[in-house]
């Protein structure tokens, strides 16, 4: 159960587990809370270090669990060489940066908080490198842009903080989204999500008629990511983070998972010419125009962003080459840039830290104060340069030796001349790095006073070096590891050795005039920074900025137009467009045949008809006068009513009737409060065009109607006759829908119902508390109302009535399952039943007298209808399976019990819950508008008013 | 039949159409109620038309499905019905919750070059419409 395999879901998850951690430990002290956030990471190395020794042999884990199998989504995880060094990577920075952090934060800062955003970062880039399936990976994908948005904004008192993080996450969270475009065409010309299946499909992908689009999208993905020109431009704005931020995202692993992309893909998709020429091209311009900028950064830090800007172009162009070897140098170059530049920023860190400032203007002469900080940077930069006996070097010579063997575009020289022009600047940036830094006298105009920092902080970076030196010195040491990756990433067997010395050969003779000329530029460097300073050039963030600007002024510009609050416009709009697309569909379409003939019209329906289009016409000219409109939509609904009964559908009937009643009821109260007419507001154009579009919508939905029912076509129904009684064991198929074949559906509305019932609770809790609740008490409804509010004979009906209304409405949701009836009826009807008592005998009166809660019986009715649900699954069938048998009670013959009563129980519970609560709701308003409550059933005392007849009753 | 039928549920829509594209609350909430009964009614009618064919059986097996009316657009319509009452409810709560705090029952949100006056300059305006007299002076709306 327990197998190798399934501990890479183990390490996937444990970081976002992790996560967790920080926020509760922060409490026990920061100490406490960095070693804690230390655990996790540890954890997923130990694991991953269980497994390394097969992945060097050759093995493959594999772990999936299903997830959406439709969609082709799946938690699928596997670990090969490529993913071994990038997790190693991750988690390996990922534990020198937790103990960086742990001594760069100031007091200040909310630790937990950072340590948490760490970890969903680190877990998120964790799990870009170990899925399987190229769905998931655009999900951690997403979560590292996100992530790294909140560490980026980490100092979120800055501006220029939030402003990096924004900027970050729009460039790299825009071609995320180019990403997932040509990740869902990649899987739909492999036929398959699984990267194994895709990275197997290579000849098939790059045959396909989609393989460009594709490529484009994924490259737009893997180009915003690692700041490819000209995306590269987010970068160095992302140095707002702290520093601990910028050494983790820059060095190992953000901008890293875009070149981690690249070469995750090569097999599926390198080789051809188009891949040649976008990947190289890139990378090599990028690669020359980082370095160039990065020698006149004045800023530590957007030095080495620039840089790390340049050597990810490296990397790209690398890759870009397409041959065996070069992916070789790309590896190995990934393990060398990861030790210095990690190093570097923790040192710029360091300087930061103890000097108070970046400004390499401002510097110089460190090493005397700071020298264990300045053998560190010097080491770390000496690499950068690609100084011999250091591991720069190494990657840096072979880069050379493939760039000079590169043809483009049938020029031959070109790709060397140009690779040697970066290593060159490449050199004068590392050298400017040292020089103006560390060398030269100790100044006395430093912002703080510099000396070296505790163990604490320097020891990861030391620990950072010692990998620069030894595979520096020794070469053979990173080759199994080396020869491990690259063999997954070309997916071939590859021998190979690393060497420091080749010999005198093309490389070397670049190598050592990238030197010289770097040294000659720094030499320079004062007059050629004046030229810099002084020559205009475009500004990236002002671009971005502008561009930005644009996008958000014109969306604004759109949704201004569209959404500009006049709602009876977007309505017109939306019926005009339904009817024209309904316009459009019937030209376009061809009708089916009439089958069937007309049924024959009774005279007493033909009057029916009359009233009912009468009554519409008088809503429609009435409804300013809404009391009128009102009555006038009651005869409708008693028309549609008696039309249901009349064509064979009494369970409508019978709802439709109750449900008028609650509704009329509903829009009484509500006009009490609600002004009694409409005025005019629209002119007589706007309501032609409108009383057209009107009569266009009514014509074309009567033509629908009419040309349906004409025609004959298959439908399901007859499957739920014939099993309605075999099957649901009742004889009313409608109910035995309702609560048996789609019983699933009328959970959820039941469940609607309730929702709108306590909606309408909250919304009136809301609204007696703020403002409206304070203008009612103060309101004047006028006074033309009766004086016999609750009237002797109304009463007395209503309460003999009461028990009468009651048992009717037990009696129709008892029979329900066989008769017409059932739950929702039994719900509107019982009440009315509690209405009329409120009508008449008064809120109050009425109030005191109920014994339980509406909240409860909505929450009761869900609750049974969905226990009954679950019981079915203790029959082992699925939700909502009904049951039922044949029981006899002596006085009662043989009589049916089944689960669907119980469900329809819980309707009938909601339903009665649900309305009641609206309409107490609504009649709570009254209250509030100061009218007074009767404290007897009966509040006009016949008896006083002989007495006293001008006396209007107690409290009224 | 067939005829009158869809006459009726032409003149529904039509007229409730033409009422929802008003401009008061209560005006659009007689025009969904006319909707809720034309597309209840079509829904309705798609199961066909049928007399005295109730879709209650009679025995234990169905052999003759046409002595039957479709019973399935009845259930659909059915819950229909209940669920249109408690829209119509929601937005009954809505239009009373917006004509107490603000004042009136307009639907359309005012043009941002006229800013709300008050309920002081509308009732000048019109001052039969505006029944509820207040006391205070509403308070300003947030924009």
């Amino acid at each position: 159960m327990f197998s190798e395999n399934s501990l890479l879901a183990i390490i996937a998850i444990l970081p976002f587990l992790g996560a967790l951690v920080p926020g509760i430990m922060i409490r026990a002290g920061r100490n406490a809370c960095a070693s804690f956030t230390a655990i996790p990471t540890v954890l997923a190395l130990v694991l991953l270090g269980a497994l390394a020794p097969g992945v060097m042999d050759g093995t493959v884990y594999r772990y999936e669990i299903e997830w959406l199998p439709q969609l082709g989504l799946s938690a699928a995880f596997f670990l090969d060489g490529l993913g071994l060094l990038f997790a190693c990577m991750i988690l390996g920075v990922g534990l020198l940066i937790t103990l960086y952090a742990r001594y760069y934060l100031s007091s200040k800062d909310p630790m937990g908080q950072f340590y948490t955003y760490l970890l969903l970062f680190q877990g998120a880039m964790l799990g870009i490198v170990l899925s399987d399936n190229i769905l998931l990976l655009l999900i951690f994908w997403e979560l590292t842009s996100l992530s790294s948005f909140l560490l980026i904004g980490y100092w979120k008192h800055l501006p220029e903080g939030r402003q990096g993080a924004r900027m970050a996450l729009t460039v790299t969270g825009a071609g995320g989204l180019a990403m997932i475009g040509g990740m869902l065409i990649l899987g739909q010309i492999v036929g398959s999500y699984h990267l194994t299946d895709i990275l197997a499909a290579g000849d098939q992908i790059r045959a396909s008629e989609w393989y460009a689009p594709a490529l484009i999208l994924i490259l737009l993905g893997a180009f915003t990511k690692s700041a490819q020109f000209p995306f590269h431009f987010w970068l160095p704005h992302a140095m707002a983070a702290p520093t601990p931020v910028s050494a983790y995202l820059h060095s190992a692993t953000m901008v890293k998972a875009g070149v981690f992309l690249l070469a995750r893909m090569w097999p599926a998709l390198a080789g051809t010419d188009l891949w040649f020429y976008t990947v190289a091209s890139v990378g090599l311009v990028t690669m020359v125009l980082g370095a160039v900028i990065a020698l006149f950064k004045d800023d530590l830090k957007a030095l080495l962003a620039f840089s790390t800007v340049s050597h990810l172009g490296l990397l790209t162009m690398l890759l870009g080459f397409g041959t065996k070897e070069a992916a070789i140098a790309a590896v190995f170059h990934i393990i060398n840039h990861l030790t210095f530049k990690a190093a570097l920023f923790m040192t710029a860190g360091i300087i930061d830290h103890e000097t108070g400032t970046r400004d390499i203007k401002r510097l110089g002469g460190l090493a005397r104060l700071m020298p264990i900080t300045a053998v560190i940077g010097t080491v770390a930069a000496l690499s950068m340069a690609g100084f011999p006996l250091f591991n720069g070097f190494l990657s840096k010579e072979a880069m050379l030796h493939e760039a000079a063997h590169t043809t483009w575009y049938q020029n031959s020289w070109i790709v060397g001349t140009l690779a040697t022009l970066g290593a060159l600047f490449s050199v004068a940036y590392s050298l400017r790095f040292i020089f103006h830094v560390f060398a030269g006298p100790p100044r006395d105009d430093y912002p703080a006073k510099p000396h070296d920092p505790g163990f604490g902080m320097w020891a990861a970076p030391a620990f950072l070096c010692i990998f620069v030196i030894a595979i520096g010195v020794a070469p053979f040491l990173a080759t199994p590891v080396v020869k491990m990756a690259a063999e997954a990433v070309t997916g071939q067997d590859l021998t190979f050795y690393l060497k420091i010395w080749h010999g005198v050969n093309t490389a070397f003779l670049m190598s050592v005039a990238a030197i010289l000329g770097g040294a000659i530029l720094l030499v320079m460097h004062r007059h050629l920074d004046r030229i810099w300073v002084a020559a205009p050039r475009p500004e990236a963030k002002a671009i971005f900025d502008r561009l930005i600007a644009a996008s958000v002024g014109s969306m604004r510009g759109l949704t201004a137009t569209l959404h500009h609050g006049a709602i009876s416009r977007y309505l017109a709009i939306v019926v005009a467009v339904t009817v024209a697309l309904g316009a459009i569909a019937f030209t376009g379409g061809t009708m089916g045949p009439v089958t069937r003939d007309l049924t024959p019209v009774p005279p007493v329906v033909f009057v029916g008809w009359v009233l009912l289009m009468a009554a519409v016409a008088m809503v429609v000219i009435h409804h300013r006068v809404r009391f009128r409109a009102l009555v006038v939509i009651g005869v409708i609904g008693l028309m549609i009513s008696s039309g249901f009964v009349y064509l064979s559908a009494p369970d409508l009937a019978l709802t439709q009737i109750t449900v008028e009643t609650v509704t009329i009821l509903l829009l009484l109260l509500a006009l009490h409060f609600l002004p009694k007419q409409t005025p005019i507001e629209s002119g007589a154009g706007r309501r032609t065009s409108d009383a057209a579009l009107a009569i266009a919508t009514g014509v074309a939905v009567a033509a629908l109607a009419y040309s349906f029912m004409l025609r004959d076509f298959s439908t399901i129904s007859d499957f739920h006759l014939a099993n309605s009684k075999s099957g649901g064991g009742g004889t009313n198929v409608v109910n035995v829908i309702l609560v048996d074949f789609r019983g699933y559906d009328t959970y959820g509305e039941i469940i609607v119902l309730g929702i709108a019932g306590l909606c309408i609770y909250a919304l009136m809790e809301a609204l007696l508390n703020g403002p409206a609740g304070r203008k009612l008490r103060n309101a004047d409804f006028g006074a033309d109302r009766s004086r016999d509010r609750h009237p002797l004979m109304m009463v007395v009906a209503t309460r003999v009535m009461l028990p009468i209304a009651l048992m009717v409405a037990v009696y129709i949701f008892l029979r329900g399952h066989n008769q017409p009836g059932g739950g929702f009826v039994a719900g509107l009807i019982f009440s009315i039943a509690l209405l009329m008592q409120y009508m008449a005998s008064g809120f109050a009166w009425t109030t005191r007298r109920k014994r339980f809660e509406y909240h409860a019986l909505i929450g009761f009715g869900v609750l049974i209808a969905g226990l009954t649900g679950v019981g079915s699954w203790l029959a082992g069938r699925p939700f909502l399976t009904s049951n039922f048998g044949y029981f006899e009670f002596p006085p009662i013959e043989e009589f049916e019990l089944a689960t669907a009563l119980l469900f329809d129980l819980g309707v009938f519970l909601c339903v009665l819950g649900a309305v009641m609560l609206m309409l107490y709701s609504l009649s709570r308003l009254a209250r509030h508008a100061g009218e007074t409550v009767n404290q007897e059933p009966m509040e006009y005392d016949p008896s006083l008013a002989v007495r006293a007849p001008s006396s209007t009753g107690k409290g009224a | 039949m067939e005829l009158l039928v869809a006459s009726a549920v032409g003149a529904l829509t039509a007229g409730g159409v033409y009422l929802i594209l008003r401009l008061r609350a209560f005006a659009v909430i007689l025009g969904l109620a006319l909707l809720s009964y034309a597309v209840n009614v079509f829904l309705f009618s798609t199961g066909r038309l049928a007399v005295n064919k109730p879709p209650v059986l009679d025995g234990y097996t169905v052999t003759d499905f046409a002595a039957y009316t479709d019973p399935l657009p009845q259930a659909l319509v059915l819950t229909a019905i209940v669920i249109s009452f408690g829209m119509t409810a929601v937005l009954v709560m809505f239009a009373l919750g917006a004509y107490l705090e603000v004042g009136d029952d307009k639907i359309d949100m005012q043009a941002p070059d006229q800013p709300d006056q008050g309920a002081t300059a509308r009732d000048a305006r019109d001052p039969e419409h505006e029944q509820i007299k207040f006391r205070f002076e509403p308070k300003e709306r947030d924009v």
